[in-house]
């Protein structure tokens, strides 16, 4: 039967680094995507996933299962993804595999970039349609933390009472969060929602 | 159940997770109330959208960078961390313990500090070893001669 979470960073406490493998397998891929949906920038999402991972690892001395290890590091990366989205220190650009990347070369030329062969290891049978950048841009047009409650609550199945916590809120400010997000979500979307809505 | 209080419920409402004891009063309220009720159908297909972004995984030097991080962190620290101190000062507290225990050395082995007189008396010391100003000092010609007259060695007399 697979470990826990708090039963794998316990270990990892303990100094096993197999364990501390785990977590990062089990976690890697939803902590980069929950970032990249908040940052909206590949590079930047990753760089601050590797911070959190490090952050948990530091940690370790001091660990004490008080919360949900999921609780505990989607604080972390929250924390993290909201002081980067307010300094604006990444520029908010999207990702797009196919359209191509516009930046302004030297001379004054724009020069259009092929956003595979910057990064060639991505995987190419994501294609961003029209529906999907809809949907980015309207998560993307969400004030911060309206957009990491929607972020926690839909794709990682976090409990209102941990999204809560991960937010320094109370669960009726939570719940008043995501209400506010999903009225500005039904309305970005509407055309979208309009043909859901159709038997 | 009024429209302001579905607020705080018609999420959880549509992801399932409304509490059971909830749940009679906002079927009840949804069936009655059309602008309610057209809500939780938008927040139904709002949900429904967002799980079309797609997922992706990270790049495949990800693991790695992590793991380059973790390995680059200091040893785990424990209850006597506190004397460790940073290399530099490590290596310079060691060089002054050596140099230290150098010139301690040193010291001992430099020839004592001489005493004026004993200076003063060092660079007489041909004089005194010359026999024939020895024998014509004239505060020793009061002294007995010595038993055994070993003058030639050139001892210095006791009493100066």
């Amino acid at each position: 039967m697979a470990r826990t979470d708090v039963q794998l960073m316990l270990d990892v406490k303990a100094g096993d680094e197999a364990s501390f493998e785990l977590l990062l397998h089990r976690y890697r891929t939803p902590l980069v995507n929950f970032l990249f949906r908040m940052v909206r920038n590949r590079e930047q999402a990753e760089d601050l996933a590797q911070e959190v991972f490090l952050r948990v690892y530091r940690a370790r001395a001091d660990y004490v299962p008080s919360a949900k290890f999921t609780t505990w590091m989607f604080r972390i990366a929250t924390n993290l993804a909201l002081n980067s989205v307010r300094d604006n220190r990444y520029h908010k650009r999207e990702d797009s595999i196919d359209a191509p990347v516009m930046v302004d070369a030297e001379g004054g030329d724009e020069k259009v970039l092929d956003v595979a062969d910057k990064h060639p290891n991505i995987e190419q049978h994501l294609v961003e349609d029209a529906r999907v950048k809809m949907i980015r841009r309207a998560i993307d047009k969400l004030p911060e933390k309206q957009r990491a409650a929607v972020l926690l609550h839909k794709y990682q199945e976090l409990d209102y009472a941990e999204i809560a916590k991960i937010l320094s809120c109370s669960e009726s400010a939570l719940k008043s969060l995501l209400f506010r997000a999903y009225e500005s979500l039904r309305v970005e979307l509407a055309p979208l929602v309009a043909v859901q809505g159709r038997p | 159940m009024s429209c302001e209080k579905m607020e705080s419920r018609i999420l959880a409402y549509v992801d399932g997770r409304l509490k059971e004891s909830e749940r009679p009063d906002v079927e009840k309220h949804v069936a009655a109330c059309a602008p309610c009720r057209r809500r939780v159908e938008e927040f139904r297909a709002v949900s429904g959208l967002l799980e079309e972004l797609p997922v992706f995984e990270p790049s495949p030097a990800f693991d790695a960078r992590v793991r380059a991080l973790v390995a680059a962190e200091p040893a785990k620290s424990n209850w006597w961390a506190w004397l460790r101190v940073p290399p530099r000062v490590a290596f310079a507290a060691s060089a002054l313990l050596v140099a230290s225990l150098l010139f301690g050395y040193r010291s001992r082995m430099v020839e004592p500090v001489v005493h004026v007189d004993d200076a003063q008396m060092m660079q007489d010391l041909p004089v005194l070893e010359d026999h024939d100003v020895l024998t014509n000092f004239e505060p020793l010609k009061e002294l007995p001669p010595p038993a055994d007259d070993d003058s030639d060695s050139g001892s210095v007399p006791q009493q100066m």
